[in-house]
């Protein structure tokens, strides 16, 4: 199984979109369209605007990125 | 860090990965038109449970199946179900073992029934990458050495190699230090040693690099909705080359 390649950074959910998709917006200003990870969709966890997460970002597409982890 | 691991240790790698490819070739011989991803899943999963292996990727990090299938624009993680092998089409299989307590990671991408020029380019290139990345390991080479040389290779046949996406390190775990990508420029990362253990696995596109991963939060397809193959060995650095840990000859062959 290959390992994805990724930066971790935090952010704030702006918008959901659909197909569990969602704007992101990261600590640096930059907006990023992100994905929640397999293993929180698993777990069912809720994602919504205002929420602040952390995600992996790929180092060769900064718009895009995936959740990892959702703050309390 | 890197893990350098014992003769013995390698020992037991090697029977996971001889059922990495047995596995494989199970699905070489059952993969035809009209067959589901799902079935090649139930028989491969079968089959390491009956020679005392379990599949590593079940929950791994959420993921819900005992195998990867990934076909035509999907590149990696694709999950089996209901989709149905067409005349045409390539899938890519991965399957991660582990049995006493040690995983092998390995892939093959395959035609179904007769398939265009392009694909079997495109087959024919992932194939000779991953080669070209075996001759690459020895004692002693840098890292990103093997990575160069799945990147010439892939490049010089037209096509691409993903970035988003690296091998890694395998033994107990299966992602362990480093990660391998499958490109770059040669000479740079850790120097590799006897003992360390790697899996290489070459994602190529038949058109751009860019990736992009589907809502299932898992299947990762092509960008540009091209072709996509993958194949993987697990492997031993050793003093004078790869030994490829992933394969069903037995020894004193």
């Amino acid at each position: 199984m290959a390992k994805e390649k990724g930066i971790a950074v935090e952010g704030v959910v702006v918008e959901a979109l659909p197909n569990a998709m969602f704007r992101v917006e990261l600590d640096n200003g930059h907006r990023v369209l992100a994905h929640i990870s397999g293993k929180m969709r698993m777990n069912y966890i809720k994602i919504l605007p205002g929420d602040k997460v952390t995600l992996e970002v790929s180092p060769y597409d900064w718009s895009r990125g995936r959740i990892t982890y959702r703050y309390k | 860090m890197i893990r350098i691991r014992t003769s013995d240790e390698i020992g037991l790698i090697r029977e996971s990965g001889r059922l990495v490819a047995g596995a494989l070739d199970l699905a070489a011989g059952m993969v035809r038109p009209g067959l589901t991803t799902a079935a090649i899943e139930a028989e491969l999963e079968a089959y390491l449970r009956d020679h005392g292996g379990t599949p590593a990727f079940k929950g791994y990090r959420g993921y819900p199946a005992a195998i990867c299938a990934s076909v035509n624009e999907e590149v990696v993680h694709g999950i089996p179900g209901k989709r149905t092998l067409c005349e045409g089409d390539i899938v890519g299989i991965d399957v991660g073992v582990r049995k006493s307590g040690y995983v092998a990671d390995g892939a093959r991408t395959f035609p179904i029934g007769r398939i265009t020029e392009e694909a079997s380019r495109l087959l024919g290139a992932t194939e000779q990458a991953l080669a070209a990345g075996l001759g690459a390991v020895r004692n002693g080479a840098r890292l990103t050495d093997v990575s160069h040389a799945v990147q010439v290779v892939a490049e010089r046949a037209g096509c691409s190699v993903v970035r988003d996406l690296a091998g890694h390190g395998v033994g107990t775990e299966l992602h362990e230090d480093p990660e391998i990508p499958n490109f770059g420029a040669p000479g740079c990362g850790p120097v590799l040693k006897t003992g360390m253990v790697l899996a290489i696995e070459p994602m190529v596109n038949a058109g751009g690099p860019a990736v992009r991963t589907l809502a299932d939060g898992w299947t990762v397809v092509t960008a540009d909705r091209t072709l996509s193959a993958h194949f993987e060995h697990t492997v031993a650095v050793g003093p004078d080359g790869a030994d490829v840990l992933t394969t069903a000859v037995t020894a004193g062959r």
